[in-house]
Formats: C-alpha cells, sequence, structure tokens
C-alpha cells in the first residue's frame, strides 16, 4: 500500500516536470531571447561551414574513386565507406592532439575557437559524403560510361559531366553530412571546450544543461535543432522533387 | 578517311570464356554493313570492339589513320538505350559538339540542322529524358549527326522501340546512308536488315560464319548455321 502511494505521486511529479519543461522551452522559443539566438546562429555558422569545405573535398574525392582505376582502389573504397562511421569523440580527440599547443598546428592557436570547431566537423563528414558521392557517381557511370567514351570524353570532363548530372542526386549526401554535423556533440566539445558565448552550439548546451538540471533551455534548443533538420530535409526533398519533374 | 577498317585475327574474351573467336576481316566505305546473329552470339561486342570501347584480347584492330583523335572525331555510336544527360535535347547535341572540339560559335546552328534532320526541332528545348522512347532514339541519332561522323555504329538501335518510331529511325538511318556515312548495324531482325542493308556478317557462337551481300545471304546463304537462322526466324517462308 505505501508503495503504491509513493509510487503515484512520483509518476504524476515525473510527468508535471516534463510539461513544465516544455512550457518553459515553448516560452523560450516564442521570446527567442539572445542567448538562445545566438547558440542556434552559431551552431548553423559551424556546421554549414564545415558540410561547405567538406563538399568542396569530398565531391571531387569521390568522383575521382568512382571513375577511376587504380592498384588499392578496393581498400579506399573500404575505407571510405568504414569511415562514414567515424566516432565523433575520437574526431574531436585527434583534432584536439593536432591543434593542442604541443600539437603541429598547435601555433594557430585555433583550440577552443570556432575555426577548430569547423575543422573536426569537416574531418567527420568528409568520408561520409565522399562515399556517397561515389556510390552515386559510380551507378551513374555504369549507365554513362560507353556513351560518354563513345563521344570522346576524357577521363575528368566524364567525372564532371557525371557530378553535375546528378547533382540533385549528390545533394542527399551533402545533407546526410549536414545531419551528421549538426547533430553530433563529441567532437565539438573537445576541440569547442563548450565556453559560454564563444563555443558553445546547440547539441553541447543540450548536455551541459541537461547535467546542470536547466531543462527548459536543453528542451528549446532540442526542439530547434529537429525543427531546422526537419526544414532543411524537407527543402532538399521539394528541390530534388522538382529538379526530377524537370530533368527527368 | 579513316576507312577502311582491318581487323587481323581479333579475338575477344571474358572470364575465362570465349566471346568473339579469332576473325579477320576488312569493312570499306560504301556499302551498309549488318551484323546479324542471334541474342548473344557476339555481334554488339564485336561492334563494340570496332569502335573502340573494347580492348580486344588477341589481334590487332586497325583504322587507316594514325591519329586516334581524328579516328575517334569521324565515328558515332548509337546504342540500343540511349543515355541522355539532363538537360534539353538542343543542349545534349551541343555537348557531343563541344567534347568533338567544334567551335563555340558553330555548334548551335550545327545542333539545330542536326535536330531539323531527325524531326526534333520543336522539342529542342524539351528535357531529353522526359522524351518518349523513339524521341530519345531519333536525338541519340541527331547527336550522331552533328558530329558528320564518316562511320556510324548502330546496336540494335530498334530492339526497345514500337513499329512507327521504328519506321522513323530507319528513315533516318537511310539519309546517313544517303550522306555518305558508313552504316555499320547488328541486328537481329531479318527485315530489318533486308530494308537497310546491302551486305551481311553473320555471327553465330562468337564466329563470323559468313559474309554475303544481303540478296544472296537471304536467297541462298552458304552455311548451314545461317540457313537455319533464316528459317528460325522466318518459319512461314
Amino acid at each position: 500500500m505505501a508503495v503504491r502511494l509513493g509510487f503515484a505521486p512520483f509518476r504524476g511529479g515525473c510527468l508535471d516536470a516534463i510539461a513544465e519543461a516544455l512550457r518553459g522551452a515553448i516560452a523560450l522559443i516564442a521570446s527567442w531571447d539572445a542567448q538562445l539566438a545566438g547558440i542556434v546562429a552559431l551552431s548553423l555558422k559551424v556546421s554549414l561551414s564545415a558540410v561547405f569545405f567538406a563538399t568542396l573535398l569530398a565531391l571531387p574525392l569521390g568522383a575521382a574513386v568512382a571513375v577511376t582505376r587504380f592498384p588499392g582502389r578496393r581498400t579506399v573504397v573500404v575505407l571510405l565507406n568504414a569511415l562514414m562511421g567515424l566516432p565523433p569523440v575520437v574526431v574531436g580527440l585527434v583534432v584536439y592532439l593536432l591543434l593542442s599547443r604541443a600539437g603541429p598546428f598547435g601555433e594557430l592557436g585555433l583550440l577552443f575557437t570556432p575555426p577548430a570547431m569547423v575543422v573536426a566537423q569537416t574531418v567527420l563528414i568528409l568520408p561520409i559524403i565522399a562515399a556517397l558521392c561515389r556510390q552515386a557517381v559510380e551507378d551513374a557511370w555504369i549507365e554513362y560510361e560507353e556513351q560518354l567514351r563513345s563521344l570522346g570524353a576524357g577521363a575528368l570532363r566524364a567525372a564532371l559531366t557525371l557530378v553535375w548530372d546528378i547533382r540533385y542526386s549528390l545533394l542527399t549526401a551533402v545533407l546526410a553530412g549536414l545531419g551528421r554535423a549538426s547533430a553530433e556533440v563529441g567532437a565539438v566539445i573537445i576541440v569547442g571546450g563548450n565556453i559560454d558565448g564563444v563555443t558553445r552550439v546547440m547539441t553541447t548546451t543540450i548536455a551541459l544543461e541537461t547535467s546542470k538540471g536547466d531543462l527548459p533551455l536543453a528542451l528549446s534548443l532540442g526542439i530547434v535543432l529537429i525543427l531546422l533538420v526537419l526544414l532543411l530535409n524537407a527543402g532538399a526533398y521539394v528541390v530534388k522533387e522538382a529538379a526530377q519533374r524537370r530533368y527527368g | 578517311m579513316i576507312l577502311p577498317l582491318k581487323l587481323e585475327r581479333v579475338a575477344f574474351a571474358a572470364g575465362g570464356r570465349e566471346i568473339v573467336a579469332p576473325l579477320s576481316l576488312e569493312i570499306d566505305a560504301g556499302m551498309s554493313t549488318i551484323i546479324l546473329g542471334a541474342n548473344g552470339a557476339g555481334k554488339s561486342v564485336l561492334m563494340r570492339l570496332m569502335h573502340g570501347l573494347l580492348a580486344p584480347t588477341a589481334g590487332s584492330i586497325a583504322w587507316n589513320e594514325a591519329d586516334p583523335k581524328r579516328v575517334r572525331r569521324q565515328q558515332a555510336m548509337v546504342f540500343q538505350r540511349p543515355v541522355m544527360l539532363r538537360r534539353s535535347a538542343m543542349a545534349n547535341v551541343v555537348y557531343a559538339l563541344e567534347i568533338a572540339g567544334v567551335a563555340r560559335a558553330d555548334r548551335r546552328t550545327r545542333a539545330t540542322e542536326a535536330l531539323k534532320e531527325v524531326g526534333l526541332l520543336a522539342l529542342a528545348e524539351r528535357p531529353a529524358r522526359v522524351l518518349s522512347g523513339g524521341e530519345q532514339q531519333r536525338l541519340a541519332l541527331a547527336r550522331a549527326w552533328a558530329l558528320h561522323p564518316e562511320v556510324l555504329f548502330l546496336d540494335e538501335p530498334t530492339a526497345s522501340l514500337d513499329p512507327s518510331a521504328t519506321r522513323e529511325i530507319e528513315a533516318v538511318i537511310r539519309a546517313f546512308d544517303a550522306s555518305g556515312t558508313k552504316i555499320v548495324m547488328a541486328t537481329h531482325n531479318l527485315a530489318q536488315a533486308r530494308r537497310l542493308g546491302d551486305e551481311v556478317l553473320f555471327i553465330h557462337q562468337g564466329r563470323l560464319v559468313e559474309r554475303s551481300p544481303i540478296e544472296q545471304f537471304f536467297k541462298q546463304p552458304s552455311s548451314a548455321e545461317a540457313a537455319a537462322f533464316i528459317k528460325g526466324e522466318l518459319p512461314w517462308v
């Protein structure tokens, strides 16, 4: 009897706490206070920069691996695929070691700054975009190869034509990279240090505030994060659909 | 002139299986050559060897021209399933001209002329991939036409098309022939071979069994395999 009596209020209290946190979160989002806005802005800046640089490097890399034949190519393909699952904390640790004062790039003084976070996330998502791009270009290459060679296109020309022709499919690869970058905590918390107002992003704030017990802020950031990812994916879907209808 | 094309003891094997047995032949300008045979006889592979998409595993293939760039430039190929880039019909033809090194200023004029030739001018700005199968194949022919090749290879160009689209394609192939382009076409369709060909190369299980003028091939084939193939394809004759 005593157990039942003790148990019921506890459950009710738990739900109350969630409801209260949710109310607080919605109020926070509605008021869009400076702290929240700053964190969201920095998150977007870091992740979008990482996606930009990773895409710039990964698309040519993926396309080159797709259309060229060289000894050890299989190993490279397996490695690229395996690196898609790189643990963020390990990437964070390695980039930390490279950027720390004693490390080879210590003189740049990047550790615990947003650029360090961009570097870590770029390393993290580069294999994801490259591996997905490699797969997409290789599939297209099977379809286009004879025709392009018949027309007299060289390897470089063929690769550029392919990448351009399947650009809307490659959007999916880039989005996968963006999803990974915006959702990870491990890499940015190690190289960024989660410094308030300097390197604090959505995911690191959620981790910190949850452990501190400030659930409304953590929850409001969680909601914003999910909404942003949803919005980006919906946008990409619409663009891809429209392109499919337009170009076949 | 890149013709004649000489194949000497050319063979092709893949995965330990001989697909084309050693064969020697010469392809000259003029007559339309039909490569005839059943599915899997090795027609497509032979044609790809000639066009340079495959390298022979034995023997040699030589054009009457040493410069590989000129050799590539003077031939075109139309495949069973045309592969179009995701851009307009016009842009697909322009792309081929660009790769062929045609001056930018001339590309559109030549592409327009080629699209007109195949009857696709009205659809020039349509995305190529949303055209019908027959239209896409005509676009593939326009892409070849714009290049003014000396030799045109066609690999079963109408195999997946309906009769009316087939007639349109055949009309364009005749126009190529009339303009002086050498036609080398693979088909298993006897009626089509008869309509378009001057001579037949009959391939059976990877071997060149017979080479005869078209009328003679149908009236009195010199090989038992060819006779059986004709009978099998046209059992009512």
